[in-house]
């Protein structure tokens, strides 16, 4: 039996998340074979088969796959798996992942394992619930076992020195079910918030879309991602993929700054993994301070510039 | 068109939970429940379309406990017309749910279904796409935003790098996202008035799915804890602490 990792890309480039999933795929003990679906994506077909670890890279190259939509590449996966020959499938807890992968269980007929973060053996594994409040080790004796991954919690397999095969596959059909508009992609030229060493991010008490631009100086210095509170996206001062936190992104960077953030349950879940944190808070009880290694207390708008002079 | 929303029956978000000294689960004895924040969103979101005349009948329904009748009185004072509770003691896993729901769409016939994207408790984000995927319905996942337009629907999705916008046909499933809208608040006077509304029970036997759990957990733990460091007392020494102590900087 094999294992089946179900890539998310943009047709140009591998998504990083994808090879944390390939590092969780190869410690169940069976070959890696990563499914690369979508429309003129020869290149991430080819840039697969050399990330350590993986054996064989199916290509289906078909243009009603090209944007990610789940219901006809659930159904095609469906078809691939349907002969008994994949014992996992696994897919990144991304919003494309997210999105695929119950569907491949329910159509299956087994339980999915949401955003685990360790494999105990191949049918039991380690996933957070309760905001990571509690971490719970389940089992699951389906046949197939259908499993979204949290990139935090497997270091990505090298990019490099794999020798899979690709090998192309007939498509499936188009369900017509969904058709892409549009998407509105927040420009940056900083790093991708889930793969950067540092991250700069800013709650609520940065006030305004305008006073938010204080931290840009520091995550400029540091050549960091900038993340938020939600109380920060919700109030409009920076686009929502910034959100991080349970019901945003799960960060674990080297360095994580939390500048006018007070700390909630619902925000640590996201970034608590982080190797080392820094609160700049004006209240010295704000729960960040439990949680950070290094902590300031003061106004973020005399701190701030003051580190980023400090910093040289 | 009538509208389906499943409500769940939460542990609050203010409350931090504590895992229990046996490691069986975590403490909900005596800890406030409340309808999961996602899907007061569902609820609101569903009572716009009716507001606005594109849905004629907004159905809540839950499954659980029977104390998940107050997750659907809370439904109700905030404006559905009725509500249904799918009854069990089983512990119940997302792909028995996504029966269930499957069942009572098939017997109420709704043409949407506006799902929470993600349950605060378990956080599993499987519920609404297994629904989907078991009607053979159309998907959208993590709405910000919905315009009907008779039976073609224009979604904008959260996703990764921003927004995303779909368009899909009836009947869908739809996941909402935190900035769909902002949920009305219960009023006492709707409170008063949904006791009188229908709440009708059903039983899993009744729906003829099995609900027995996949998935056995095992034990649940602790996280390791992080342990809270040090105040310093101005930007020199912590630039300092984070090169020569951390070392995360050079
Ligand atoms: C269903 C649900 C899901 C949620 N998901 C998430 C999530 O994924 N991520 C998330 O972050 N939150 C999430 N939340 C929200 C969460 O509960 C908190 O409301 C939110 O994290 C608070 O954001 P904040 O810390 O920026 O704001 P606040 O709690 O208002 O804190 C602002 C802080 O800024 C400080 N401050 C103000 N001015 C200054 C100044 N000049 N200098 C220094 N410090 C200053 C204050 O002392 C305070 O501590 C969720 C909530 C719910 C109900
Ligand atoms: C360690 C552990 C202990 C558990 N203990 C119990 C227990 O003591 N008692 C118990 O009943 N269950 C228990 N469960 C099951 C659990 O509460 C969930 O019902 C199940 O795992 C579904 O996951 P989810 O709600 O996170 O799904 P998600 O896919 O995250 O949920 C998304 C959406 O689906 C809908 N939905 C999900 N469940 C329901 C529902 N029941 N009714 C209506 N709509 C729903 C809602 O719209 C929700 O917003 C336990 C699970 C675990 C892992």
């Amino acid at each position: 039996m094999s294992t089946l990792v179900i890539a998310d890309h943009d047709n140009q480039a591998l998504k990083g998340a994808t090879r944390n999933t390939i590092a969780a795929a190869s410690r169940l003990g069976s070959d890696v074979v990563v499914l690369v679906a979508g429309s003129g994506c020869q290149a991430v077909a080819q840039s697969a088969a050399a990330v350590a670890g993986v054996s064989k890279v199916l290509l289906a190259d078909s243009p009603h796959y090209k944007d990610g939509l789940p219901e006809s590449l659930a159904d095609f996966v469906v078809g691939l798996a349907g002969g008994g020959q994949y014992g996992h499938i696994l897919a990144s807890a991304t919003a494309f992942g997210k999105s695929v992968a119950p569907r491949i269980a329910a159509l299956l007929d087994v339980a999915q394992v949401s955003e685990i973060i360790s494999v105990e053996s191949p049918d039991t594994f380690v996933r957070p619930i309760y905001a990571g409040n509690a971490f719970a080790t389940v089992q699951s004796k389906d046949r197939i076992k259908v499993i979204t991954v949290r990139a935090t919690g497997f270091d990505a397999a090298a990019a490099n020195g794999g020798t899979g095969i690709v090998e192309s596959v007939a498509a499936g059909p188009d369900s017509g079910k969904s058709a892409l508009v549009g998407r509105e992609l927040t420009k940056s030229d900083r790093p991708e918030l889930t793969a950067a060493k540092v991250i700069v991010s800013g709650g609520r008490g940065m006030g305004s879309a305008e006073a938010f631009k204080v931290l840009e100086p520091l995550a400029d210095k540091l050549g960091a991602a900038m993340g938020a509170s939600r109380a920060a996206v919700d109030a409009g001062y920076v686009p929502n993929d910034w959100q991080v936190g349970q019901t945003g992104k799960i960060v674990a960077p080297e360095l994580y700054f939390a500048v006018g953030i007070s700390g909630a349950i619902q925000h640590l879940a996201g970034m608590k993994d982080s190797r080392v944190i820094v609160a700049i808070n004006k209240d010295e009880e704000a729960p960040i301070f439990s949680v950070a290694d290094y902590g300031i207390v003061g106004d973020l708008f005399q701190v701030v510039p003051e580190l980023v002079k400090e910093l040289g | 068109m009538k509208v389906m929303v499943p409500v769940k029956r939460v542990v609050d978000y203010n409350v931090k939970v504590r895992v229990k000294s046996d490691g069986t689960g975590v403490e909900t004895a005596n800890v406030k429940m409340s309808m999961n924040p996602f899907d007061e969103i569902g609820i609101e979101e569903a009572l716009r379309l009716k507001e606005a005349g594109s849905a004629t009948e907004v159905i809540a329904v839950s499954c659980g406990p029977a104390a998940c009748q107050e997750t659907l009185r809370t439904a109700l004072a905030l404006g559905a017309d009725r509500a249904i509770l799918v009854q069990t003691d089983v512990e119940l896993q997302p792909l028995a749910v996504a029966k269930l729901l499957k069942a009572l769409v098939d017997k109420e016939q709704p043409k949407m279904a506006i799902v929470g994207k993600q349950a605060i408790d378990d956080d599993c984000n499987q519920t609404g796409q297994m629904l989907s995927a078991l009607l053979g319905w159309s998907q959208a996942t993590f709405a910000s935003k919905v315009k009907v337009d008779g039976d073609k629907l224009t979604v904008t999705r959260e996703v990764d790098g921003g927004l995303e916008t779909i368009n899909i046909t009836l009947p869908a499933v739809i996941t909402t996202d935190l900035r769909l809208n902002e949920p009305r608040y219960v009023t006492l006077p709707n409170i008063m008035k949904a006791k009188k509304k229908p709440l009708e029970t059903l039983t899993p036997e009744a729906l003829g799915v099995d609900v027995t759990p996949r998935l056995i957990t095992l034990k649940v733990a602790e996280p390791p804890t992080r342990k809270a460091g040090i105040k310093v007392p101005d930007v020199k020494a912590l630039v300092d602490k984070l090169k020569n102590e951390a070392k995360v900087i050079s």
